[in-house]
């Protein structure tokens, strides 16, 4: 172990300053500050490209940033010695396209990483697997192959592949975007069931009125930087930025608020 | 759906594929179809004997190549009168065969990882695996053998020149056939799509984790066919080793035509050698059409 500091023992989950992000001569992200307490619930909207899902990967390390600063719990994860594997670790991510194991079943690919990563003995990663699925109401689904599920099925097991490593933080890139109306509702049940336990999140999001009942802070992003940062009854009724007012006027011809 | 409608006569064919088969060499049709196959079968069959029996030399050709007699006596062999049993040469044919595959296996996929790293630490390598298919992809295996098997002895090393011309011959085969199974490889690699890569690590998984787990299992289950083709191709390639002089099913049949001046034994070494690639060749259609089924499964949903 590198000694990061696991627990709640400092109570900013993560802190991110002025962080720079750049494809080739496109810069996604253009100095990105934001702070996580631990229990907290944040979620980021904008629109597509403004650099939400780009955030999210970075502060898992599976994007390599430009410049800036990331820190996890008060200790720095941007730094060359940093062992990715171990950060990864402490932070569930669940991306947009569930991306599931198709050659394993639902159970194996919910202990995977728990026998690989954590040397977790198989039965019990396969107990707390079960616990997990049956809390999340997949437990009849253990044995099947993701192929086999609904959209929303996917997503739940994906989520619980995420939480079977126990981590300290969840980060949920558009998890609702890819499925059919009528499953989004189940999923994000499991998200608001997982915050009423506490669990610090990150959400990017396209859902308003869930961000609106979920969230304790939403940040606007537009053009990778955080246009405002604000609680969602004052952010969804009295945006201070043009920018916000725009684009919330948009969401709201669209009919999504 | 009542799987007996099937075989109700006059059924149009095609209408209902129940059976999972679809489109295939007999497609599936009720007992007109087949029975119609059947007859197209036979015609051209027999199309092609009479062909074969009016042609004006076909006494000869049938003396020369298809003689049951000297077939049987090439099969059995006879060291005795000066040569070699076909039967018992194409064992070594097999042998061979599995060894190089097992080989190029690991050698080829050893390849592809290299060629598919990143870290510029490992440029220098991935050079020479670039190098190696290059050369290996270009240069005839026959050429190979006769490098291999005529070369390494002359160099006089301890051990590694004193081996069975069979372990050079495996060798070549080896070298050969790796640069291309290594494409293979790599075609299956990029066939993983890379969230799969990023759900992995995102889980905490090392890369080699990641590709042992995740990334392999797919890629190759994506390759199974063109890698059963190329091994069908190995099977008979093991026959070009008895250019170095080792006694393999058609260096047999060769030492046999040559001594009792018939070319029947070719035809057994042949007859020995479709014995072989068929039920792959078979197996590996069968695998195709799972793998068409499962994807028609799944664009269905």
């Amino acid at each position: 172990m590198t000694g990061l500091v696991r627990g709640d023992a400092i109570s900013e989950a993560i802190r991110i300053d002025d962080l720079h992000k750049s494809f080739g001569t496109n810069e996604v992200l253009s100095g990105i500050n934001l702070a996580v307490d631990s229990h907290e619930v944040i979620c980021l909207i904008g629109a597509s490209g403004s650099g939400k899902s780009t955030l999210l990967r970075c502060i898992n390390l599976l994007e390599p940033i430009n410049s800036g600063r990331i820190a996890l719990f008060g200790q720095d994860i941007t730094g060359p010695l940093i062992d990715a594997n171990l950060v990864r670790r402490q932070i569930g991510i669940v991306f947009q396209s569930f991306n599931l194991f198709p050659h394993m079943n639902v159970l194996r690919n919910v202990t995977l990483a728990p026998t690989k990563v954590l040397r977790t003995p198989a039965a019990q990663a396969e107990e707390e697997a079960r616990a997990l699925l049956d809390r999340f109401g997949l437990i009849d689904k253990a044995d099947d192959y993701p192929d086999r599920l609904s959209g929303g099925q996917q997503q739940r097991v994906a989520i619980v592949r995420a939480l079977a490593m126990r981590p300290q933080i969840m980060l949920l890139d558009e998890v609702t975007s890819a499925l059919d109306p009528e499953l989004v509702a189940e999923v994000l049940d499991v998200i608001t069931e997982l915050a009423s336990g506490g669990m610090t999140m990150l959400i990017a999001t396209h859902e308003m009125g869930f961000a609106r009942d979920i969230a304790k802070r939403v940040c606007f992003l537009e053009e990778g930087k955080i246009i405002e940062d604000a609680p969602p009854a004052e952010l969804f009724t009295n945006p201070k930025d043009d920018r916000t007012r725009r684009f919330l006027r948009r969401i709201v011809e669209a009919k999504r608020l | 759906m009542d799987p007996n409608s099937q075989m109700s006569p006059g059924q149009p064919a095609g209408m209902f594929t129940a059976t999972g088969r679809g489109p295939r060499l007999l497609s599936g049709g009720g007992r007109r179809a087949t029975v119609v196959s059947t007859i197209s079968t036979i015609v051209v069959l027999a199309i092609l004997v009479l062909i074969f029996l009016l042609a004006p030399g076909a006494r000869s050709v049938e003396h020369f190549f298809f003689n049951p007699t000297d077939m049987w006596r090439s099969f059995i062999g006879n060291p005795g009168q000066g040569y070699y049993s076909v039967g018992a040469a194409i064992w070594l044919n097999i042998r061979m065969f599995l060894v190089a595959e097992v080989l190029i296996l690991l050698l080829a996929l050893l390849i592809a990882l290299i060629r598919q790293s990143t870290g510029p630490a490992l440029f220098p390598i991935r050079i020479l695996a670039t190098g190696y298919v290059d050369f290996f992809r270009g240069v005839p295996l026959i050429l190979v053998l006769f490098a291999l098997g005529l070369g390494v002895p002359a160099l006089s090393l301890p051990f590694v020149s004193n081996q069975p011309d069979a372990v050079y011959g495996v060798a070549a085969l080896v070298l050969s056939y790796s640069a291309y199974v290594s494409e293979v490889y790599r075609a299956g690699l990029n066939s993983v799509h890379q969230s799969q890569v990023s759900a992995a690590r995102s889980l905490g998984l090392s890369q080699g984790t990641a590709l042992r787990y995740v990334v392999l299992p797919q890629a190759v289950r994506n390759i199974i066919p063109p890698l059963l083709n190329d091994f069908i191709s190995l099977q008979k390639d093991t026959a070009l080793v008895g250019t170095l002089g080792v006694i393999e099913a058609n260096k047999a049949a060769g030492i046999f035509s040559e001594t009792v001046f018939n070319f029947s034994s070719f035809t057994v070494a042949a007859i020995l050698f479709l014995i072989l690639t068929i039920p792959l060749a078979r197996f590996t259609d069968r695998l195709i059409e799972r793998d068409r089924q499962r994807r028609l499964a799944l664009g269905a949903q």
